[in-house]
């Protein structure tokens, strides 16, 4: 019944995936944390940046970022981010497109984090003479991230799904493989439910795994 | 301002020094033209009805709050603007809560050690040194190791003073530390006060606690809409108050 997946490298596909996503939630994390950051301090130049930032990515396509990467940073500006073979050229502009996208989320939910975060403390932590930056590492970002656990997972889960559309600029994911055997097999349904497994069994062990984490390391007030 | 012998500040030993303090929220004038000193190892008590400035006074001192005129100096230097400066100008003025404030992802002993390790750049094992000591002083040693929430209103506050302590600050302001407290709880924050007071420790002290007022301060400020209305000792005051806002203020106070 499953002969058809005779030939094809479904693991190898899927292992792109796992890395697409795994790099582009790194970079997502250290970039959506920098914008919240900014977003949240002092400096009304940093803050504007942040704002126009978020606002900005969120309301573009991802497809469109993508695509950017490929014809407007590579092919135009000849930006190839240190690569010099065409497979890993495109894997690293995806994953510079989907960190780009998946920050300004992060972003937004790490903010409502930091609103969780009562004033006092910050005030408090004022009082015995923390600078700002000290304030919003060892007080706020801390507290804000445990409170976000659950908005991150889903941060983290649409990340997963959205590693598909780097199919748009050749990068060999799952999504890619897919259209490539839909194209070559007859078992059309069969095909799409593979893949639709596949990704399931990606994202439920994330979403069990990081809701415990969630309950364990929330903050009692 | 009706300043009484006795009480008049000597200024070779002025510890915080507010000259002609101005602040707005808006078109709100909540502190108008404030002048104020306090000397080393005076406990002065802000005491007045709702709304009058008393917490905006004391987040003027160690600049929670900007000030739009005037000056205020802390052992002889003024506040600096921002920056680094400011923040170790912070850490030498201690500042108490009403909602305590402690921080709730850190055990007791974290947020007594925070500031020691972090601003004083002291070493782990002396900074947890110092607060063992001060938490044994507060009373609440044997909760060293637990997260803020586990604790009682009156532990948190006392948890508070200790943390502020820790910083070896010249003065310590106190913003209604027991108005949030279960009755039965104000005294052991109020004990752990009088016995900062005992001390020597210069304080500054936002309460409606007559008791304590009558047996820690030195002189009473009384506040009205923003401006100093009477300064004088505590039995002056609760005895024989001058202004008729004092009056009014105390008879509604004390007859609840
Ligand atoms: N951040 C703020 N923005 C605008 N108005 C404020 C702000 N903080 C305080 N006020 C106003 O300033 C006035 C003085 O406030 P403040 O908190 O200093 O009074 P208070 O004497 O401490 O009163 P209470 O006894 O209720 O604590 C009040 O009218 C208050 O509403
Ligand atoms: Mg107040």
């Amino acid at each position: 019944m499953f002969d058809f997946l005779e030939g094809y490298d479904l693991l190898g596909a899927f292992w792109v995936t796992v890395q697409l996503t795994f790099w582009s939630a790194l970079g997502s994390l250290v970039w959506g944390t920098l914008l919240a950051a900014m977003r949240v301090g002092p400096v009304p130049l940093m803050r504007a940046f942040g704002t126009a930032y978020v606002t900005v990515v969120r309301n573009i396509p991802l497809t469109v970022i993508i695509v950017f990467t490929s014809l407007g940073l590579f092919q135009t500006l000849g930006i190839s981010l240190g690569a010099d073979r065409f497979t890993t050229i495109n894997f690293r502009l995806a994953v510079l497109g989907l960190t780009a996208y998946t920050s300004a989320f992060v972003c937004e939910a790490l903010r409502s984090g930091i609103n969780t975060v009562p004033l006092g403390q910050v005030e408090a932590a004022r009082a015995i003479g923390l600078s700002f930056p000290q304030i919003l590492r060892i007080i706020v970002l801390p507290q804000a991230f445990r409170s976000v656990v659950g908005p991150l997972t889903n941060v983290l889960i649409a990340l997963t799904k959205n590693t598909t559309v780097a199919a748009a600029i050749g990068v060999a994911e799952a999504a890619l493989l897919m259209r490539e055997m839909i194209e070559n097999e007859a078992q059309l349904i069969l095909v799409s439910a593979v893949f639709a497994f596949g990704f399931i069994c990606l994202t439920l062990p994330t979403g069990l795994l990081l809701g415990r984490l969630a309950k364990k390391v929330a903050v009692k007030r | 301002m009706p300043v009484p012998e006795g009480s008049v500040p000597d200024d070779g030993d002025a510890l915080v020094v507010l000259r002609g303090v101005d602040k707005h929220f808006g078109t709100l004038h909540v502190l108008q033209s404030i002048d104020l000193t306090i000397r080393r190892g005076e406990v002065v008590v802000v005491i007045g009805p709702s709304g009058s400035g008393k917490s905006t006074l004391c987040r003027a001192i160690n600049r929670l709050e900007t000030i739009d005129g005037g000056e205020i100096r802390i052992d002889g230097r003024p506040l600096p603007a921002e920056g680094r400066e400011l923040a170790r100008l912070r850490a030498d003025v201690g500042m108490v809560f009403q909602s305590f404030n402690l921080f709730a992802h850190k055990t007791v002993l974290d947020n007594v050690t925070l500031g020691q390790i972090k601003v004083r750049k002291k070493d782990r094992r002396s900074a947890e040194e110092r607060a063992r000591s001060l938490l044994d002083r507060v009373g609440v040693a044997a909760q060293a190791d637990k997260y803020p929430a586990q604790l009682s209103g009156g532990q948190q506050q006392r948890v508070a003073i200790a943390r502020a302590l820790a910083m070896d600050p010249k003065v310590m302001l106190f913003d209604e530390p027991t108005s949030a407290l279960d009755p039965e709880m104000i005294n052991e924050v109020l004990e752990v006060m009088r016995q900062l007071a005992r001390d020597g420790m210069t304080m500054v002290v936002v309460t409606h606690e007559m008791g304590f007022a009558r047996s820690a301060a030195n002189r009473v400020v009384f506040m009205a809409d923003g401006r100093i209305v009477e300064e004088t000792t505590p039995e002056e005051f609760f005895g024989n108050p001058r202004s008729e806002r004092a009056k009014d203020f105390l008879s509604k106070i004390l007859h609840h």
